[in-house]
Formats: structure tokens, C-alpha cells, sequence
């Protein structure tokens, strides 16, 4: 398989102005991220709000530059690229947004939205493009009268159709969906995961799937990468790290997690407090104060990410804690 | 006699023509019990419990056979004696902590109010109640948190103040109104903890509205399921997880991610809840349901008695005893 999206070390630094005489503050949204993803495969990024989802997804879009760290999209470096390879590299990349609601133009038709990308990155003329239109509205399920259409006139789930109708129209090598069913409900939030699923089997597209929702997770991911803090926890494939989370904080993610089917002699891990003021994080590991097997070490020292039982964990005692 | 005792409620905006946004649920609540209502948006979930706290406003007009709470006529009573009910012995708890406390005061300020209004006290006493609350709903240095504002308090804690503020009264009845759908895995785990923690210790009864069935199967005792502003199934938990009565129940269980196991696709119901003018002449889920057949056109169902609880429809499925296979077992497209 070929290797679309290779992400190394990738870090993005904001400096938070405190006031004219205190010196500025560095927040570490992203914090050392390294993944590479394949044609075709799902990543799915997790963690909760402030952890440095939506930070990952601003860098790999081009959208924001790292402050550090390299980014290769379909084998071609993204840092020292000039104007006219960016612009190529941004048609590769495309992006779903949370809310269908904000992400359409309100004045705009549907139709003239979904040809946007088309009019600015290709040579079609209108007939062609409308064509192409035409084609992939009937592949994300909305009919052809739709195309004269505004986006208030549709619900919800047919909104987020659209945006994924638009972010597919240049045939992207990589897609990244931030939340995109979080605004949705169960039945639609159903409708939408099949249409992800559909297009990926058809195009071959990797996503990069960034959620909260673990069960969501579970039924998109390939693999799974679960941050805390700017920092990744745990990192592998999916069915190792459901099966057998090993960081204290994927094993309390998904305890936390309600299922319809609980079990009432499995204890839930309770984890106490909140997420850390990132602009004063924690010594030692991000997630230490809140860790129910917190020692001296965790407080002092940063635990890196090592590979441990096929996959890879930023942890001191991850041996001891699960018993391997 | 029920707690709380709802009968053919209806709510509608604007004119008496008008389609109703809720329509005939029967809703009963006893003492210490926790009821879940579930639905997706539109659904009339949330409505028929403003109904029920006097917070419908006009054009809004309400409508039932009883709504009764605690032995009171809740759409009888006037403005005087209602407001002495509601906040003390009935109190709801909202989604957005952050809309629901007023910017302008500190969290000590309106914990205060609540007491002053309810409980009579005053000065040191009422402040003294308000630490207590604060530290009932497990909130970390709560003597410092008296002097803050709204804004300095994270999602969670926010909405733990407003806990505080619900149970201030000692409520007989406390309606939570997806109190954890802005707030994180782990925080919700937190706020659902307490939630039930504080209805056990002083056995109150809790009606918690969600869209979450993962939450309502870890935590309700009974569960309404709503759809188009109707109820369609009442049941026990787990009773109506195992087998659902209602297609809709059964539908809605489907779609869940959980409930895939390892199939590519999910079970969809094809559509969207029918809106304010396009509701159709029989049973509500008719034009979506997959096992629909002409009565279903022609006639609305009632709610009726099943095996495992109540359910709107003329073919429910799961019942050992029905021998009517519905013929048109195609998927209506």
C-alpha cells in the first residue's frame, strides 16, 4: 500500500499575550505527533476538548503552518514548497467541518458551491463541471433538483452530505473530517458514517477522522491515535488498543464511555478533576495529576512513546499497570 | 398516586389549528424513580417538560387532560403558588451550563438567590447553605468558588453549579435536560455520577431527557422514546434494549455505532422525522418504517399496553404471542 500522509514530529507552538508587562506565554497545542497513513485506511484521532484535535487537523490541511516538525503529503515534503506546489498540495488534502450549519455558504446554491473547487483548480468548462456536479450529488444521495437549491433548505444530515460531496470533488488523496457527525442525530449520524464509508471503498481516500465519540471510532478507525494534552497517549491499530487499551488514560476514555449493554461487575475507572490550564501544563507527564497510578517518576520525568504489545504508549509503567 | 401524572398533553405554536410540537404523550413519574426520555431533535422531548416548569411562552399553547405534580394542578395553579413549586420542589437542570448562569453575578450570588427565595434565610445563613451545596456537588475548593464569576469556571464546573442550584430546594422531582451533551467523556461520567448519587441520597425522582441510549441504559430505571412529538414506546430498562417493541425503538437501537459488529454499514432508517406540514395521515413513522402495511396509512395508532410496556403501533415487533407477520417485509424506499 502507498503511503499518502506522513507526518513527523509535527508541533504547533501558540504565544498567548498575558498582559503589557508580563512576558508572553507559549501554549503546546500539538506536541510532537508523528503518524503516516495509507491509501485507503482511517485514522482516527481522539481525546477530549483542548487535547489538540482540531490543532493536528488546522497543520495537515495547510491551513496553519507547524512550528515544527515535517509534513509529506503523497510523498512530497510540505515544508520549503513553493506557491504553485501548495496550491496542488491543497487540492489533495480537503476538509469536513463539525457544524453543516456554519461550514455552507448561506448565499451561495448548492450547486455553484460544489463547482467552486472545480473553477478554481481545473480548465472544465461550465457544462463539464456541472457534469461533475451532477455526478457526485447522486453519489452522496441528494437528487439532481437539489442543485439549484440553498443550504438552508436542507436538514442537517443532507448538509454534511454536501460538504462531503464538496471536499470530494477534486478526488483528494487524504480527507480530513473534524467531528462531522457530533451535530448530528443517532439515525442520521448512521446515514452519514455509511455515505464515509462508501465514498472510501470508492475512491480509495484516507481519512483522518478526528472524534470524541469512541463507539463512532470503533466503527470507522483502522487505527486510533488518543491524545492528552497536545501529546499523543496511545498510539496503533484499532482492534489492539479496543481490545486492550494500556495507557491509564485510553483505559479511563473508554470506561467513561456509556455502552447500551453495560456490565454491572465491571468497575468504571473514575478519573478526578479536569483538563490542565495549558498554559500551565503539568511537569513530568501531561496526564500525572489526574493518573490513579501517578509515582515520583511521572511527576519528573516526560514518559516518550515506546512500542509495547503492537502499538505505542507514552507511559512509565505501562508494563506494571497492565501486568505484561 | 404518581409523583408526577401527565394525560394528553399537547402543546402547539401559534394557532389552535396549528400541528401540534407535542402531542398526547402519558407520562407517569413515582417517587425516587428515574424515567429517561429519548428522542431525536424535534422530537417534543424537551418541550413537554417546559410545558410541565410553566416556560412555554405565548404563542405557545398548552393543552392536557391532567398535568398534575405532587397532587397540584400544575396548568390551574396561579402565578404565586406555581412559582413556589417550581424551583424548589420541581427543578430542572439545563444543556449549555454556560447560557444557563447569569454572566453579571458570582456563583455564591445566585446559589444565594435560590436559597433566599426557597429556604428563607438570609445573610450568613443562606451563604453558609450555599458553601454546603457547593460541596455537595463535589466542586474543589468551593469556599473560593462562592466569588466567581461564570466565566471562570470550566464547562463542567458550570454545570455543577447549576446542579447546586436545582437541588437547592431539596427537590421532589429534578429534571435534567441533557445535562452532559457539552461536556467531555470524562467529565460526563463525573456529572452522571452525581446526578444519580444525589437522587439515591435523597430519593428524588429524576426524568433525564437525552438522545444518548448509551446513557439511558447505564442509568434510567424506565425509558419513553419519543419520535414526531408523540410517544411511541414506554418500557423498563433493559428490558426494552433487549427486545424493542416499537420499529422505531428498534431502528434507533440499530443505528448505534456499538451495535455494528464489525459490518461496514449501519442499520438506517432511510428519511427524516416528518416536519410541521408534511406529517402524514396514519402512524407518524409510516412513510419510513420498513414493515409498514395500509392500516398503517390509513390509521394512527394509540398508545397501547404490550408485553414489556406501552407502544404505539398496530404490528409491534418482539412480542411472543403476535402471530402477524407483517407481509411487506421490503424496506420502503
Amino acid at each position: 500500500m502507498s503511503v499518502v500522509l506522513t507526518a513527523r514530529d509535527l508541533t504547533r507552538h501558540y504565544d498567548v499575550s498575558r498582559g503589557l508587562f508580563k512576558p508572553h506565554a507559549t501554549v503546546r497545542a500539538l506536541n510532537g505527533v508523528s503518524f503516516e497513513l495509507e491509501a485507503g485506511k482511517t485514522l482516527a484521532v481522539v481525546g477530549e476538548s483542548g487535547c489538540g484535535k482540531s490543532t493536528l487537523a488546522r497543520a495537515l490541511t495547510l491551513i496553519e503552518e507547524p512550528s515544527s516538525g515535517s509534513l509529506q503529503i503523497g510523498g512530497q515534503e510540505v515544508n520549503g514548497a513553493s506557491k504553485a506546489e501548495r496550491k496542488q498540495l491543497r487540492r489533495d488534502v480537503q476538509m469536513v467541518f463539525q457544524s453543516p450549519y456554519a461550514s455552507l455558504n448561506p448565499r451561495q446554491k448548492i450547486g455553484d458551491q460544489l463547482a467552486e473547487p472545480l473553477l478554481i483548480n481545473t480548465n472544465l468548462s461550465r457544462s463539464e463541471r456541472r457534469e461533475k456536479v451532477q455526478a457526485m450529488m447522486q453519489q452522496v444521495g441528494l437528487r439532481p433538483e437539489h442543485y439549484q437549491r440553498y443550504p438552508h433548505m436542507f436538514s442537517g444530515g443532507q448538509r454534511q452530505r454536501i460538504a462531503l460531496a464538496r471536499a470530494m470533488m477534486l478526488n483528494p488523496k487524504v480527507l480530513v473530517a473534524d467531528e462531522p457527525t457530533s451535530a448530528l442525530d443517532v439515525s442520521i449520524q448512521a446515514q452519514v458514517l455509511n455515505l464515509f464509508m462508501d465514498l472510501q471503498a470508492e475512491f480509495n481516500t484516507a481519512y483522518v477522522f478526528i472524534s470524541h465519540n469512541l463507539a463512532v471510532v470503533q466503527h470507522v478507525a483502522d487505527d486510533v491515535l488518543v491524545m492528552y494534552l497536545g501529546r499523543p497517549a496511545e498510539m496503533g491499530p484499532k482492534e489492539k488498543i479496543y481490545a486492550k487499551p494500556l495507557h491509564p488514560y485510553t483505559q479511563a476514555l473508554l470506561s467513561a464511555t456509556p455502552t447500551i449493554h453495560p456490565d454491572p461487575d465491571k468497575p468504571k475507572i473514575k478519573i478526578v478533576g479536569e483538563l490542565p490550564n495549558p498554559l500551565n501544563p503539568p511537569s513530568g507527564c501531561a496526564f500525572h495529576k489526574r493518573c490513579p497510578h501517578a509515582t515520583e517518576r511521572c511527576i519528573n520525568e516526560e514518559p516518550p512513546l515506546r512500542l509495547l504489545d503492537a502499538r505505542q504508549v507514552a507511559c512509565h509503567h505501562a508494563e506494571v499497570i497492565n501486568g505484561l | 398516586m404518581s409523583l408526577l401524572n401527565i394525560k394528553n398533553l399537547s402543546v402547539r405554536f401559534g394557532d389552535a389549528n396549528a400541528v401540534p410540537v407535542v402531542d398526547g404523550p402519558d407520562l407517569s413519574v413515582e417517587k425516587g424513580e428515574v424515567l429517561a426520555i429519548v428522542g431525536e431533535s424535534g422530537s417534543g422531548k424537551s418541550v413537554t417538560m417546559m410545558a410541565l416548569m410553566g416556560l412555554i411562552d405565548a404563542p405557545g399553547i398548552i393543552k392536557a387532560d391532567a398535568l398534575s405534580f405532587d397532587g397540584n394542578d400544575m396548568l390551574k395553579l396561579k402565578g404565586r403558588q406555581r412559582r413556589k413549586i417550581i424551583g424548589k420542589d420541581l427543578a430542572m437542570v439545563f444543556q449549555d451550563p454556560m447560557t444557563a448562569l447569569n454572566p453579571s453575578y458570582t456563583v455564591g450570588f445566585q446559589i444565594e438567590e435560590v436559597v433566599r427565595q426557597h429556604l428563607g434565610l438570609s445573610g450568613k445563613a443562606a451563604r453558609q447553605r450555599a458553601l454546603e451545596l457547593l460541596e455537595r456537588v463535589e466542586i474543589p475548593g468551593a469556599a473560593s468558588r462562592l466569588n466567581a464569576y461564570p466565566h471562570q469556571l470550566s464547562g463542567g464546573m458550570s454545570q455543577r453549579v447549576a446542579i447546586a442550584m436545582a437541588i437547592a430546594g431539596e427537590p421532589k422531582l429534578l429534571i435534567a435536560d441533557e445535562p452532559t451533551t457539552a461536556l467531555d467523556v470524562t467529565i460526563q461520567a463525573q456529572i452522571m455520577d452525581l446526578l444519580l448519587d444525589l437522587q439515591r441520597d435523597k430519593d428524588m425522582a429524576l426524568v433525564l431527557i437525552t438522545h444518548d441510549l448509551a446513557v439511558v441504559a447505564e442509568t434510567a430505571n424506565r425509558v419513553c422514546v419519543m419520535y414526531a412529538g408523540q410517544a411511541v414506546e414506554v418500557g423498563q430498562v433493559p428490558a426494552l434494549f433487549d427486545a424493542p417493541a416499537h420499529p422505531y425503538t428498534e431502528a434507533l437501537l440499530a443505528a448505534i455505532p456499538e451495535h455494528s459488529q464489525g459490518a461496514k454499514r449501519l442499520a438506517t432508517l432511510p428519511g427524516i422525522v416528518p416536519g410541521r406540514y408534511d406529517r402524514p395521515v396514519g402512524c407518524l413513522l409510516s412513510p419510513r418504517c420498513p414493515y409498514v402495511q395500509q392500516k398503517c396509512r390509513d390509521l394512527r395508532p394509540a398508545l397501547d399496553p404490550s408485553e414489556l410496556g406501552e407502544v404505539r403501533c398496530f404490528f409491534p415487533r418482539n412480542q411472543n404471542t403476535a402471530p402477524s407477520h407483517p407481509e411487506n417485509q421490503e424496506p420502503a424506499r
